[in-house]
């Protein structure tokens, strides 16, 4: 059942990620899809009662703040060079 | 709901509601600590750093208008398609062989400690690096700079800007390349 939850979330979040074009909504769907991860985990490891579940969570948890302060600073960047929050405007390095 | 509103501010107020729930969830899986952990960080410290960025970002209603127009049924339907194939997938997974009732069972959090700072200390020292990078790489990236440009562009750029002024100078490097050639 809580897996369940977890997949929806996932899905919901990976629409996000691929329908939206402001990098803000994109970041802000790879947050749900983090803590849908870290949903099944920590409902796998009640399941098994072990608490490595939690301390996976834990990790995401921190991995997730690193992430989101790097690309919260990334979006600052890249908003004052290009006026714009389009990611199909950022296309620098493709030639 | 998060991921259909057109204003930022609207998405990140469902983006909360959304993580109080998985706390709330957590809580009925018996993970009191992490449900703690939860609405602290995520609600407490994400979701204000999402919002000051678009306070820093001065995003208005002319976004939301920006984003009304991305937001067109052929663009999201596609996508959404796949997601629930994967989605049904997924759920069928689960469903086939879960004949047995999830028990709910709670994991002390004395255990959880006990594991974390014992098996896994490696691991809680790796994630200090990476607050650590993550801390040194977010105040490098959003410090305030000028767009830089490397040498030989800066020379190009100088040398085109000189060109616009005095146009009898570039010749004359011309001239002097000409000769030194």
């Amino acid at each position: 059942m809580v897996l369940t939850v977890a997949t929806v979330l996932f899905a919901l979040g990976l629409i996000g990620v691929l329908t939206r074009k402001n990098v803000i909504f994109m970041l802000i769907s790879v947050e749900i899809m983090l803590n849908a991860a870290g949903l099944a985990f920590v409902a796998a490891g009640s399941k098994w009662q072990q608490p490595d579940g939690q301390i996976m969570f834990l990790f995401i948890l921190a991995m997730a703040a690193a992430e989101v302060s790097v690309g919260l600073a990334l979006v600052l960047q890249i908003y004052h060079q290009h006026k714009t929050l389009d990611v199909e405007d950022m296309k620098e390095l493709k030639d | 709901m998060v991921i259909t509103r057109y204003h930022p501010v609207h998405a990140l107020l469902y983006l909360a509601v959304s993580f109080l729930a998985v706390g709330m969830i957590f809580l009925s899986l018996g993970a009191a600590f992490v449900a703690a952990l939860e609405i602290i960080v995520y609600a407490g410290a994400i979701i204000v750093l999402f919002i000051f960025v678009v306070m820093m970002l001065n995003l208005g209603r002319e976004t939301a208008q920006q984003e009304k127009e991305w937001l067109k049924p052929k663009v999201w339907v596609a996508p959404s398609i796949l997601v629930l194939v994967l989605l049904i997938e997924m759920i069928v997974l689960l469903f086939s062989d879960s004949s047995q009732e999830m028990q709910v069972s709670v994991v002390d959090p004395r255990k959880v400690a006990l594991s974390l700072y014992g098996e896994y200390i490696i691991a809680v020292e790796l994630t200090g690096f990476l607050l650590m990078a993550g801390i040194v790489g977010a105040a490098h990236i959003g410090k305030h700079k000028r767009p830089s440009l490397h040498r030989f562009l800066q020379n190009g750029d100088g040398g085109k800007e000189n060109a616009t002024q005095p146009p009898q100078r570039e010749s004359v490097t011309n001239e002097q390349t000409v000769l030194h050639d």
